[in-house]
């Protein structure tokens, strides 16, 4: 047991640590946050930076503009990432999902089409599982694919769809054999975006911000060699998808904690305009304690996980853990920054506290429990496949 | 960065876990527990502990470091181990050097009218004076963890100078054990009354010492609940496995399932704080430069606030999901759940430990 960095880790860790101090932009330390979405051409150009540095696809190997590196150095990467509080590249879906799914199932030919330009962040992904009547139960997923010559015929309609409305392609989770068991007739394919027939339309969320989409297919020609893995094959592939989203998870999603805690201890630090400085409260500073060892806790169990991952090569269930717990304490977390703002968290608009940050941060919050996974059905998992307790259906 | 225990240290887990299964049964705990003060002691385990080589594992002799100590105290907590290995391995720091670093030894610094923190440990009210050679010390220190089987215990005691560490004989008379919930470890009143002390540490040596000890007991408090909280959470599965109501199986009921999901979340976030804690405690004894001051104290708060937690949760839940025979004196869960309960309020509440961490994120309050 070390937790230091190899001689190899800290020279990575001050390469890193030198390239952000040059490519940031001027004053971003100490810019004020601001609420919303990051702008996407900011975000393209950001991530055609770390792709020419290296820095996109750290694990990636170098054939797709990798570096091949130990998942060790993606979590140094990570951890420097948010001491910088850099943004992140635009890839979310491709990095995380679409990347390491078309590595694991595609064609050589399908692997040298969308692998460089996912990570370079000209090709932006974009995930087509849940549907109005498929959420947390994709095995019951109904947009159709039917072959008719040399294309798949796509009818249906996907929904919670992030990035769609900028995105290149989609992952698409599609029945091809409605006559069989509900899993077994699922195939996976991957849409270019601009074809016919495609109709993206956003949806506005609780923050008032549309990040997320409907995406509508009416009698999209797919070509055929489009699929992923065989026809029926589907479920498998899409289970790689959802291992990687799960695997990788924690890192990212620790690092962003800690980057919001620093804004918090910001936050609690500052005189507010009645003279109350919040970090003077035991009671206020209780909360933040107990989030800060949240934040340990998630820290030291990414570590866990990913001395297994580099041991054996397989992600343990460290990563259900880190995303139960990261969501729940990130929802503690915004709420406390708003409770001590007071009545001036709710102002909205350009009087409000940082343009509205925390507002947004706390609203945006309650989709933590519900995306990739929702709390109950990622207590499912931990409960029958790490626990071992009998299936509850 | 490599966060795993080493083979070899898995294995020492392995033989503990073994060893202490086969002499700790339920019944053994249920007995030790309800022992009289006078048969609570088991020498026989106790030399055995010491025979293999597990008592004293951090001095020279004993070849190893707090990381293996750490391995060795989370697996007393997981057998509810009723002998005092947590407070000897407390204790070693101030005993280096010493010919007989295994014997059974007890950390006394609170005082019933003086302070019952570690943090407030230099207010302390007992006395020791010279008399000709021989150092006396005299005065009453309470809240004694393991006093029911300590042959003797390192106290510390006023001097001139300042606050020195001492090592004095746990005589019959000066011991008084009081009936606590958790009979698994005997705490009490050790009396002091111009009693012959050996000088372990002077003035100016002894708040390092203490520092050393304090975060030795912080981590291994944390890690003893780690062991806890993971039986706890095994009884509850186990159970959920096997008992039926309405024709089901318990464990498939979502009400009973996510409370045992959420036992085990708060389980292993809390073991990687213990376990970060072991090796900042084991680097910051071999390498005091790699770690900072800043950084082994907090580690060692959050942990000892978040796994104490996480072992009163545990038990809690282990004793919901067991429904009535949790409740009864009969079934084993109640040992753990006083254990847990102890260690929540020894050495430091979750509260004090989180002003730990407030403070070195915040600074002081103005």
């Amino acid at each position: 047991m070390d937790f230091r960095d190899t001689p190899e880790e800290a020279a990575f860790r001050a390469e890193l640590r030198a390239w952000f101090a040059a490519n940031l932009p001027a004053g971003w330390a100490e810019r004020t946050p601001t609420a919303g979405l990051e702008d996407p051409e900011f975000s393209r150009a950001w991530s055609a930076k770390l792709f020419a540095a290296g820095y996109a696809g750290i694990t990636w190997p170098k054939a797709y503009g990798g570096l091949a590196l130990p998942p060790t150095y993606q979590g140094i990467y990570l951890e420097e990432s948010a001491r910088h509080d850099a943004p992140g590249h635009i890839g979310v879906i491709g990095l995380g999902m679409a990347g390491p799914t078309i590595m694991a199932w595609g064609s050589e030919q399908q692997k040298a089409r969308y692998l460089s330009p996912l990570l370079s962040g000209q090709e932006v992904w974009c995930q087509g599982f849940s549907e109005p009547g498929a959420g947390s139960d994709l095995a019951g997923a109904r947009t159709r694919a039917e072959l008719d010559g040399d294309e798949w015929v796509v009818n249906g309609q996907k929904v919670w769809s992030s990035y769609a409305h900028i995105a290149d392609h989609c992952i698409l989770v599609v029945r091809t054999d409605p006559t069989v068991e509900r899993h077994r007739g699922l195939s996976y394919l991957l849409v270019d975006m601009k074809l016919p027939g495609v109709d993206v339309r956003p949806l506005r969320q609780i923050t008032g911000d549309p990040e997320f989409n409907e995406i509508y297919f009416t009698d999209v020609r797919v070509p055929r060699d489009s699929m992923l893995g065989a026809p029926g094959e589907g479920w498998s592939v899409a289970m790689t998808t959802l291992l990687h989203e799960r695997g990788t998870l924690g890192f990212a999603l620790t690092a962003r904690f800690e980057a919001l805690l620093g804004r918090l201890v910001d936050t609690v630090r500052a005189t507010r305009p009645d003279g109350v400085r919040p970090a003077d409260d035991p009671l206020v500073r209780d909360r933040v304690a107990a989030l800060a060892i949240d934040l340990e806790a998630l820290r030291f169990t990414n570590y866990r996980a990913l001395t297994a991952l580099v041991r054996t090569g397989q992600p343990g269930p460290e990563g259900s853990v880190a995303k139960l717990h990261w969501s729940e304490a990130n929802q503690r977390l915004t709420k406390l920054a708003q409770d001590v703002l007071g009545p001036a968290g709710r102002i909205d608009g350009p009087d409000a506290w940082w343009g509205g940050f925390w507002a947004y941060q706390q609203l945006r919050s309650r989709g933590n429990t519900i995306e990739a996974g929702t709390s109950e059905v990622l207590r499912n998992i931990i409960a029958e496949r790490v626990v071992g307790l009998p299936r509850s259906r | 960065m490599d966060f795993a225990f080493s083979a070899d240290q898995e294995e020492l887990r392995a033989a503990a876990r073994r060893l202490l299964a086969d002499r700790l049964p339920d019944e053994r705990i249920h007995s030790a527990a309800d022992a009289p003060d006078e048969t609570f002691v088991d020498p026989t385990l106790w030399a055995e502990l010491v025979g293999l080589g597990w008592v004293g594992l951090s001095t020279p002799d004993g070849g190893g470091t707090f990381l293996d100590e750490a391995v060795l105290i989370e697996e007393a907590g997981y057998a509810l181990l009723p002998a005092p290995l947590l407070s000897s391995v407390v204790c070693l720091p101030a005993l280096a050097g010493l010919a007989d670093a295994t014997a059974r030894t007890a950390l006394a610094w609170a005082e019933p009218r003086g302070p019952r923190t570690f943090a407030a440990a230099h207010a302390v009210t007992s006395t020791a004076t010279v008399d000709g050679e021989a150092w006396l010390v005299q005065g009453s220190k309470c809240d004694v963890a393991d006093l029911g089987c300590a042959e003797r215990a390192v106290v510390l005691a006023m001097t001139p100078g300042g606050p020195a560490l001492f090592r004095v004989p746990v005589e019959p008379g000066a011991a008084r054990l009081q009936p606590t919930t958790d009979g698994t470890r005997r705490i009490g009143v050790l009396s002091l009354a111009n009693v012959p002390a050996d000088l372990l540490a002077d003035a100016e040596a002894s708040p390092a010492l203490m520092t050393a000890m304090r975060r030795r007991a912080e981590a291994a408090i944390a890690l003893e609940s780690v062991g806890v909280a993971q039986r706890m959470l095994e009884t509850a599965a186990e159970h959920a496995k096997q008992r039926e109501q309405f024709g089901r199986l318990i464990g498939t009921y979502q009400a009973v399932s996510h409370h045992v999901a959420d036992m085990y979340v708060r389980t292993e976030l809390a073991r990687s704080l213990a376990y970060r804690a072991a090796w900042c405690v084991a680097t910051s004894e071999s390498e005091p430069d790699a770690v900072t001051t800043q950084e082994v104290d907090v580690a060692c708060a959050a942990a000892k606030a978040a796994a104490t937690e996480a072992a009163v949760f545990a038990a809690e839940g282990a004793i919901q999901v067991l429904g009535g025979i949790g409740m009864t004196w009969e079934h084993v869960a109640h040992r753990f759940y006083k254990r847990a309960l102890a260690n929540e309020v020894f050495a430091g509440s979750p509260a004090e430990h989180r002003a730990t961490v407030a403070t070195a994120l915040l600074g002081a309050t103005r």
